[in-house]
């Protein structure tokens, strides 16, 4: 977290909305791959399982 | 806005999910669902829910292309003008590869987890709606409404094949009644912000044609929507539930288009009628297809026996 990129002549109050929109594409962004990854998990679940019965 | 030499801020998530078009989606998503509901095959909850997801997901796509190739004519409109490309929160390369991203992730994750069947027709959808009618018609005709149409008829047809596995009389049938419903639905629209619509130069119906051939068209086009929308009960492909329900809401949306199709326009016009029939023209959809769906659950669990 502490070498992202520091945008040059940035006044304080503009940083911390840069920061804060980082923050939230960040988020946003793994919300995203965390469901991704369950939903691969779940739909090989079920097709294995599809198979064997 | 801030000088040029300055850095722009990273754009929010939220105009990226903008870019997906929420409200267009969720028809999308019903639709979808209904198609794959109504059809006459089950399939496994997550395989069904993972169909509607990636219907959803290419949509989206779609929309994020559309928004992209569009941001010129969406600054232009009242309507449009606050979406985040012409608002300036967003830069363009990043809507396309957004676009992109989403239109081929879809496409990908439909194939592997339902089957290439379906994630071909996605693929075609996703094309016709950004390529063939955003950046090929959509400015050249002023039938792109009803070319676009066609766009907006895929999602039930996809989501009954992820289901069957083959395309039959009835996803087709499907197609064909929401590409006759959208034309009537959007000229309602189209006549009270055609003034928008001259702005920016796209040839919609009204501003080309006159509005008396676009009253003329959406009575047309509601009153072929009628057999149409009967038909699957005809050839056997649903029960009476659907059918009459079919022809009891194209009667009332052949009465809305009725007094829309039969006046002109007068000076300092509120558009009633019409502001009526677009609003009914969604309730008609969703109905519908509620309907479709629960004649089909009546059917399986032989409630009309």
């Amino acid at each position: 977290m502490t070498d992202a990129p520091t945008p040059p002549d940035m006044a304080q109050p503009d940083l911390d909305e840069y920061r804060a929109r980082q923050r939230g594409r960040n988020r946003a962004l793994g919300v995203v791959l965390a469901f991704f990854a369950v939903l691969f998990f779940v739909i090989t679940l079920v097709k294995i399982g599809g198979n064997v019965g | 806005m801030p000088p040029a030499a300055a850095l722009q801020l990273p754009t929010e998530w939220r105009d990226f999910f903008a870019l997906t078009k929420p409200r267009v989606m969720s028809l999308v998503v019903f639709t979808g669902l209904c198609g794959l509901l109504a059809a006459p095959a089950s399939i496994h909850p997550v395989l069904a829910f993972t169909a509607i997801l990636c219907i959803a997901l290419g949509a989206g796509g779609a929309a994020a292309l559309n928004m992209w190739w569009e941001a010129d004519i969406d600054a232009g409109m009242k309507r449009t003008a606050a979406r985040p490309l012409p608002a300036g929160r967003m830069d363009r390369t990043a809507a396309r590869d957004f676009g992109i991203g989403l239109s081929v992730g879809s496409v990908l994750l439909l194939g592997v987890a339902i089957g290439w069947l379906a994630a071909g027709l996605l693929a075609v959808s996703i094309l016709y709606y950004a390529v063939i009618y955003t950046i090929w018609l959509k400015p050249r005709t002023p039938q792109n409404i009803v070319i676009g149409g066609g766009a907006g008829a895929f999602p039930p047809l996809i989501g009954w094949v992820a289901a069957t596995g083959e395309i039959t009389a009835m996803p087709l049938l499907l197609f064909a009644i929401i590409f006759m419903w959208t034309p009537p639905h959007f000229w309602a629209l189209a006549l009270f912000v055609q003034t928008d619509y001259a702005k920016v130069g796209i040839p919609m119906l009204p501003v080309v044609a006159g509005e008396a051939t676009t009253r003329r068209q959406i009575l047309i086009y509601a009153a072929l929507l009628m057999p149409l929308a009967a038909t699957p009960w005809w050839i056997g492909g649903t029960g009476a539930v659907y059918g009459i329900a079919a022809l009891i809401l194209s009667a009332a949306f052949l009465g809305f288009a009725l007094p829309v199709g039969l006046r002109r326009t007068a000076a300092g016009d509120t558009m009633r009628p019409e502001k009526r029939l677009f609003g009914f023209s969604i309730v008609y959809l969703f109905a519908l297809f509620a309907c479709l769906v629960a004649d089909r659950l009546a059917t399986v669990q032989g409630w009309l026996r």
